[in-house]
């Protein structure tokens, strides 16, 4: 077991990682020497809290300390042109204490850690550093987990984070909110990149772990996050009503063997409804803003899904209805395909087939798994088994996912006996 | 305050389109000295004008035209100074031939004891 000092430590550490790095950010205006000086400050914090016992409160604690070694590695490092003007801001805010972490860290727009997610998250930096960046710095995630979950290894994902906080320096990326005009822009960004993690977690797209939960878990935490410093903005609301609707059947998507269990077939009793409650009630009040937005909408088709006894009770008119509104907004083959496969089980198979014809004739998505599935579901509705079991076969041949390959290919056997 | 190059590649023009769009790039300029942000500029003569020079084990070695053809060539820069990277992003956005051509925003090293002229 580990001394109750270190515990508490590592407890503090982790709860409190993000907003004191944040905040340690803006004061140093460099975010290596940030980190290294949390670093130092929670080295020393082993050592201190064993000898001293806990402070009341660790988080400023931390903070302090962290403060003053970035003090010290500036009086060591000589290069640094302009160490003398940074050391007396520095020493400037050790003296007056600064408000802002004497208390309970703030929330809101003035919040450190918004700015710290809108830098991780500027479009200057390609997608992959992005996504390193946002989980390292506000995530509670090492690099190596981090490498673990996007199968990188672990070398190469420090080479990632340490190059994109490199360029956030140089190119001297701004550590701020952004202005209004620019806000619901960048504001997307950010929510592209949250729902990116969630999604890689919850559809590894390659190998058979099928969720990697650490991920998605990680995704949520994000979203709270930033529905907490954010919380007048629907879409945000959306995005985490999203991610905790989808996340209520993680126990249940995956049987003990591994395999991929379809949303029919799953075991309801086992969905998480704390998850579904929490969803649905932030979903509710965000609708009610009347700015409905992408995230918003997907979240009401997956509440529609959560919240129903059973697949057939599903309305599966009102979830095709929904599709046909996010592809008014943002025209996609996979609204499209989702669309398609709502209206078969709304009992408008023709309409379904319809919608699909021009997409199976794209050779671009000659590929697409779901296009293809949907297209099985669709004939095999029609009466075409024949048809339903060649499509299905298809798509199997199609799958990188060993555990959708299987449940494909069963399909089509089980069809094609029939 | 740091400065950043925007280095201006663009298509080939024909001498009408590039004349027809002179008022635009004066207009820029304009806009970037009123804003105190303006350090250097030029336009450059078409890529193929341009002649290569490399010294290789002693030997000096010419060629004609750029290192490599591409569809975008150099066309010119500015040098500017702003308050950061999305200061020179919008600066970069505005530019009169980015709607076809593409501005590539690099910032400047600083090296203080870099001769100057």
């Amino acid at each position: 077991m580990l001394p109750t000092s270190t515990a508490a430590a590592e407890a503090a550490f982790r709860d409190e990682r993000a907003a004191v790095l944040a905040t340690l950010i803006r004061q140093l205006g460099d975010f290596q020497l940030a980190e290294d000086a949390l670093q130092d400050a929670f080295a020393a914090a082993i050592v201190a809290w064993e000898r001293d016992g806990v402070p009341e409160r660790p988080g400023a604690w931390i903070m302090t300390a962290a403060r003053r070694r970035a003090i010290d590695r500036l009086r060591r490092d000589r290069v640094l042109a302009d160490r003398v003007e940074r050391l007396g801001q520095l020493a400037l805010l050790e003296s007056a204490g600064d408000p802002a972490d004497a208390d309970a860290l703030p929330s809101g727009l003035g919040d450190d850690r918004l700015r710290l997610i809108f830098t991780c998250c500027h479009p200057a930096l390609a997608m992959p550093a992005r996504i390193a960046l946002t989980l390292r710095s506000l995530g509670g995630l090492t690099t190596g987990e981090i490498a673990r979950a996007f199968l990188v290894e672990e070398s190469a994902m420090a080479q990632r984070i340490v190059r994109a906080k490199r360029k956030i320096a140089t190119a001297r990326i701004p550590y701020r909110i952004p202005p209004d005009e620019e806000l619901p822009e960048r504001l997307a960004g950010v929510l592209a990149v949250v729902y990116l993690v969630f999604n890689e977690g919850w559809s590894a797209s390659a190998g058979d772990r099928l969720v990697r939960g650490e991920l998605c878990t990680e995704a949520i935490r994000l979203g709270r996050l930033l529905v907490r410093l954010m919380p007048d903005d629907p879409e945000v609301a959306g995005l985490l009503a999203l991610m905790l609707l989808h996340d209520s059947r993680r126990a249940a998507r995956v049987d003990e063997h591994g395999a991929l269990v379809a949303l029919d077939d799953q075991d309801r009793s086992r969905w998480d409804q704390g998850r579904i409650r929490e969803g649905t009630l932030l979903l509710d009040a965000a609708l009610r803003r009347r700015r409905a937005g992408a995230y918003q909408l997907q979240a009401a088709i997956a509440s529609l899904h959560a919240n129903s006894p059973s697949p057939d009770e599903t309305d599966h008119a009102q979830i095709a209805a929904l599709y046909g509104e996010l592809a008014r907004r943002t025209p996609s083959p996979v609204i499209d395909v989702n669309r398609a496969a709502a209206l078969g089980r709304a009992g408008s198979v023709r309409q379904g087939l319809a919608l699909l014809a021009p997409l199976l004739a794209d050779a671009a998505l000659a590929r697409y798994v779901p296009l293809h599935a949907a297209h099985a579901d669709l004939l095999e509705r029609s009466g075409d088994a024949g048809g339903a079991a060649a499509a299905y076969a298809l798509a199997a041949r199609c799958a990188d996912n060993g555990v959708a390959r299987a449940e494909l290919r069963r399909r089509a056997a089980r069809l094609a006996a029939g | 305050m740091p400065q950043y190059m925007l280095l201006i590649y663009s298509p080939g023009r024909t001498p009408e389109q590039a004349e027809a769009e002179g008022p635009q790039w004066f207009a820029y300029t304009q806009e970037l000295i009123d804003a105190g942000a303006m350090r250097a500029g030029d336009a450059l003569e078409g890529s193929d004008t341009a002649t290569t020079v490399r010294v290789r084990d002693g030997e000096t070695v010419i060629t004609d035209g750029p290192f490599a053809e591409t569809k975008e060539a150099l066309a010119g820069y500015y040098t500017i100074e702003v308050d950061d990277l999305d200061a020179a992003l919008a600066w970069a956005a505005k530019i009169p031939n980015v709607g076809y051509g593409s501005i590539e925003v690099r910032p400047v090293m600083a090296i203080p004891s870099m001769p100057t002229a």
